[in-house]
C-alpha cells in the first residue's frame, strides 16, 4: 500500500466524526419518542369516549408542585454534569442528590396521586377507557422515571465508592440526556392529561 | 511481537473443543460472528416458515382438501407470516449489514458491539417464545396452542372473549422482545454509520450500501416503537382489563389496525431497503461500471423513507374511512412510486453499456429488478382505492405482496448470500449449483406468484381454509401449488451448495469479484479486527484507485 492513492497521510486529513454515545442516546430517544407518541396519540383519539364515569374533570387534580419538581430537576442535572466537566466533585455529588431526590419526589406525586383515584374515586386502568388511557400513559411515563431513577442512583453510589471521576463526564453527560427526555415527555403529558383531556 | 499477538486467534481455533467453539459462539461480540449467527438464525426460520406454506398450498391444492382442519390453517398462517417477517426477514437483512457494515466502512467492529450481541439475543429468544406456544400455549382454560388471529392480529379476535388461553399472548410477547431487539440493532447501525467511518469517507464516499442501510435504520427506529406500544396496549386490555380495542366500552377496533399499519407498512421498507442496498453493490460489479446517479439513488432512497411513513393507511380501505383519507393515502402511495422508479431506472442506468458477467448474484439481481417491477406495478394498481375496495384481502393482495418479499427481497438476499459468500467463508461456492438453484427457484417462483393471482382476480378470498370446486379457482391452484415443488428442490439445491462448497474448500482469494468496496481489501474471512491498518479512501470505490493507481475515482468525484 506504499505510494497508492487510496491511502493518504493522516497528517493530510482532518477527520472528525459525531461521538457514539450521544448519537446512540440520540436514536434511543428517537424510538421511545415514537412508541409514546402512540400512547399519546391513544389518549387523544379516546378523550371524552368514556362510556362510564369517573370523567377526568372530576378525578384528576392538577399536580402543580410534582411537576415543578421534576421540570426543576433538569436543571439540577444540568448542574451537576458541568459540575463533573470541571472536577468539581463535592458539587456534583450534591447536585446528582439533588436531581435523585427530585425525581423521587415526583414518583411519590404520581404514587399518592395513583392512591387517591384508586382508593377514593373509585378509576382503575379497567374502570373506564379513561382509566385505560390515563393509567397507561402515566404509568408508561412513571416507568421510564423509575428507570432512569435506578440509573441515577447506580451513578450517585459509585460516586460514594469514589469510582465517578472527571473523566467519566461524557458517560454521565449521555445520562443526563435521557434524564432531559424524561422530564421533556412529563410536559407534553401533562399538556394533554391534565390541560387538554380535563 | 506485534505480528505474533495479531496473527494467533487466527491459528487457535483449530484444536480447541466443540463446546469450547461454541461457547465462544455464544459469547461473541464480534459483528462478523453475530452476522452469521443472524443468517443462520434466519435461514433455520426460512425453512420453518416454508414448511408451514407448503403444508397450506397442500390444501388448497384441491377443493374440500381435509389435510388439516380449519383451525390447523388458521394457526399456520398466522405462524407462517409472524416467522417470515419477523425471523425470517428482518434477521437476515440485519445479518448483512452487521456483517458488511463495519468492513465497507473500514472499521473494526460495530459501534455498540455488547449491545450488537443484546439484540441478537432478544431477537432469537423471540422467535423460540414464539415457537414455545405449540407447547405452552394451551395454559389454564385448555384451549389454544400456537396463535392463530392472523399475522396483524386485528382486534377484537385478539381480546380475551376471543383467544383463550395464551396463545395470543405469546404471539404479543415474542414480537414485544424481538422488537426491542430490532430497535438495539437500528441503533447500533446508525451509531456506527455516523460515527466510525474510517478516515476521509464522508457520507458522500460511503457505499451505497451504507446509505440504504442507514435509511432502513431510521425507519426501524420509527416504526417498531408503535408496534411495541401496540403490543402493550394489547397486554393490558388481555390482562389488565383495558379497553383499548374493546368496542363495547367505547374502544376501538379501527385504532389497533392504524398502529399495527404505522408499523407494518414502513416495515416492508425496512425489508426493502437492504434488498436495494444490495443489488446496489451487485450490479455496479457484475456491469462492470460504477453506480449510475449516485446522489440521486441517496436521495430517492431518502424520499421513500419519509414517504414510507405517511402510507400505512393503504391497507385499511376496505375498513372504511373518510373519502379525505382515502385520497390523502392514494395519493401519498402512488407518489411512493416515482423514487422507487428513480432507483430502476438507476440500475438499468448502471448495467446500460456496461460489461455485465452473469454470475450467480447478478443473476437473482436481474430477476429481483423484473419481479420488483411487476411487484411495484401491482402495488400501484392495489393503491386506487376502488380497484382496492374490489380486491382487498384477495389472493390478488397474497400475491402482490409475495411478489415483494419473495421476487424482490428474498432474490436480492439469495444474491447477497452468493456475492458475499466467499468474503464470509472464505471458500467458493459452485456456480453450477448456483444456477441451477436460481433457475429452479425462478421457475418455482413465477408459477406460484404469477398464477396467484388469477384467483384473486376471481374472488377468492385469503384464509380461507378450503373451497368448493366449480368457482374457476382449481385449476389455478393446483398451479400454485405446483410452483412449491419447484422452489422447495431449489432450497434443497442451496442447502446442496453449501455442503458442497463446505467439503471441496475452493479457496476464493480476498477478491473474487475484482470489487471497489473496502470488504474485498481485507482477507476472506476477515480476521477478527477486520484491517490491520484501517484504510484511508478518497472515493467511493477506494479498491478501484488502488488498483487503477493512473486512473483514480478522486480525480473526478467532487
Amino acid at each position: 500500500m506504499n505510494a497508492s492513492p487510496m491511502t493518504m497521510t493522516a497528517g493530510e486529513l482532518k477527520w472528525e466524526l459525531p461521538t457514539r454515545g450521544r448519537v446512540g442516546m440520540f436514536c434511543l430517544i428517537a424510538a421511545e419518542t415514537s412508541i409514546f407518541v402512540i400512547f399519546v396519540v391513544a389518549y387523544i383519539f379516546y378523550i371524552g369516549k368514556s362510556l362510564t364515569g369517573p370523567m377526568p374533570r372530576e378525578a384528576l387534580e392538577v399536580p402543580i408542585f410534582f411537576t415543578i419538581c421534576l421540570l426543576s430537576s433538569s436543571l439540577t442535572i444540568h448542574r451537576a454534569v458541568k459540575a463533573l466537566w470541571q472536577a468539581d466533585m463535592r458539587r456534583f455529588g450534591r447536585w446528582w442528590l439533588a436531581t435523585i431526590a427530585l425525581g423521587a419526589t415526583f414518583l411519590y406525586g404520581t404514587a399518592r396521586e395513583w392512591q387517591r383515584l384508586i382508593y377514593e374515586v373509585g378509576l382503575t386502568i379497567s374502570t373506564n377507557l379513561f382509566g385505560t388511557t390515563y393509567y397507561s400513559l402515566v404509568g408508561l411515563h412513571g416507568f421510564h422515571v423509575v428507570v432512569g431513577l435506578i440509573l441515577l442512583s447506580a451513578v450517585m453510589a459509585f460516586t460514594w465508592l469514589g469510582s465517578v471521576r472527571h473523566e467519566h463526564a461524557y458517560r454521565v453527560d449521555v445520562l443526563s440526556l435521557y434524564w432531559h427526555f424524561v422530564d421533556a415527555v412529563w410536559v407534553v403529558v401533562f399538556t394533554v392529561v391534565y390541560i387538554i383531556g380535563r | 511481537m506485534a505480528t505474533e499477538s495479531v496473527t494467533f486467534p487466527a491459528a487457535l481455533p483449530i484444536s480447541r473443543p466443540l463446546v469450547d467453539r461454541l461457547h465462544e459462539w455464544v459469547t461473541t461480540v464480534d459483528h462478523k460472528r453475530l452476522g452469521i449467527l443472524y443468517i443462520g438464525y434466519a435461514l433455520v426460520f426460512l425453512c420453518i416458515g416454508g414448511i408451514e406454506a407448503t403444508i397450506m398450498r397442500v390444501q388448497l391444492m384441491v377443493p374440500h382438501n381435509d389435510l388439516v382442519p380449519p383451525q390447523v390453517f388458521n394457526r399456520l398462517f398466522t405462524m407462517h407470516g409472524t416467522t417470515m417477517i419477523f425471523f425470517v426477514a428482518m434477521p437476515i437483512v440485519f445479518g448483512f449489514a452487521n456483517y458488511m457494515l463495519p468492513l465497507m466502512l473500514g472499521a473494526r467492529d460495530m459501534a455498540f458491539p455488547r449491545l450488537n450481541a443484546f439484540s441478537f439475543w432478544l431477537t432469537a429468544f423471540g422467535g423460540l417464545l414464539l415457537y414455545f406456544s405449540v407447547l405452552g400455549a394451551s395454559g389454564l382454560y385448555g384451549a389454544g396452542n400456537a396463535p392463530d388471529v392472523g399475522w396483524f392480529a386485528y382486534a377484537p379476535l385478539t381480546s380475551q372473549t376471543f383467544s383463550r388461553g395464551h396463545s395470543t399472548d405469546f404471539w404479543t410477547l415474542s414480537l414485544l422482545v424481538s422488537g426491542i431487539g430490532s430497535i438495539g440493532t437500528a441503533v447500533n447501525i446508525l451509531t456506527t454509520i455516523l460515527c466510525v467511518r474510517c478516515p476521509g469517507m464522508t457520507l458522500g464516499k460511503m457505499p451505497m450500501f451504507a446509505w440504504l442501510i442507514l435509511v432502513m435504520a431510521f425507519l426501524v427506529l420509527l416504526c417498531v416503537g408503535p408496534l411495541t406500544a401496540a403490543q402493550i396496549m394489547l397486554t393490558i386490555d388481555r390482562y389488565l382489563g383495558g379497553h383499548f380495542f374493546d368496542v363495547q366500552a367505547g374502544g376501538s377496533a379501527v385504532v389497533w389496525m392504524h398502529f399495527f399499519w404505522i408499523f407494518g407498512h414502513p416495515e416492508v421498507y425496512v425489508l426493502v431497503m437492504p434488498a436495494f442496498a444490495i443489488v446496489s453493490e451487485i450490479i455496479p460489479v457484475f456491469s462492470r461500471k460504477g453506480l449510475f446517479g449516485y446522489p440521486f439513488m441517496v436521495a430517492a432512497g431518502l424520499a421513500i423513507g419519509f414517504l414510507a411513513m405517511s402510507v400505512w393507511a393503504h391497507h385499511m380501505f376496505t375498513v372504511g374511512m373518510s373519502s379525505s383519507a382515502n385520497t390523502f393515502f392514494v395519493m401519498t402511495t402512488m407518489a411512493i412510486g416515482v423514487p422507487t422508479g428513480i432507483k430502476i431506472f438507476n440500475w438499468l442506468a448502471t448495467m446500460w453499456g456496461g460489461r455485465i458477467h452473469f454470475k450467480v448474484p447478478m443473476l437473482f439481481c436481474l430477476g429481483f429488478l423484473f419481479q420488483f417491477l411487476i411487484a411495484g406495478l401491482t402495488g400501484i394498481m392495489l393503491s386506487a382505492a376502488p380497484f382496492d375496495w374490489q380486491l382487498g384481502n384477495s389472493y390478488f393482495v397474497v400475491a402482490h405482496f409475495h411478489y415483494v418479499i419473495v421476487g424482490g427481497i428474498l432474490f436480492a438476499v439469495f444474491g447477497a448470500f452468493y456475492y458475499w459468500f466467499p468474503k464470509m467463508s472464505g471458500w467458493m461456492y459452485s456456480e453450477i449449483l448456483g444456477r441451477l438453484h436460481f433457475v429452479l427457484f425462478l421457475i418455482g417462483f413465477h408459477l406460484t406468484f404469477d398464477f396467484m393471482h388469477i384467483p384473486g382476480l376471481l374472488g377468492m378470498p385469503r384464509r380461507i381454509y378450503t373451497y368448493e370446486p366449480g368457482r374457476g379457482w382449481d385449476i389455478w391452484n393446483l398451479i400454485v401449488t405446483a410452483g412449491v415443488v419447484f422452489q422447495g428442490a431449489a432450497i434443497l439445491v442451496f442447502v446442496g451448495g453449501l455442503v458442497w462448497a463446505y467439503f471441496r474448500r475452493k479457496p476464493a482469494g480476498n477478491d473474487p469479484w475484482d470489487a471497489w468496496t473496502l470488504e474485498w481489501a481485507t482477507s476472506s474471512p476477515p480476521a477478527p479486527y477486520n484491517f490491520a491498518v484501517i484504510p484511508v479512501v478518497r472515493s467511493r470505490r477506494p479498491l478501484w484507485d488502488l488498483k487503477h493507481p493512473e486512473d483514480p475515482d478522486w480525480k473526478y468525484d467532487q
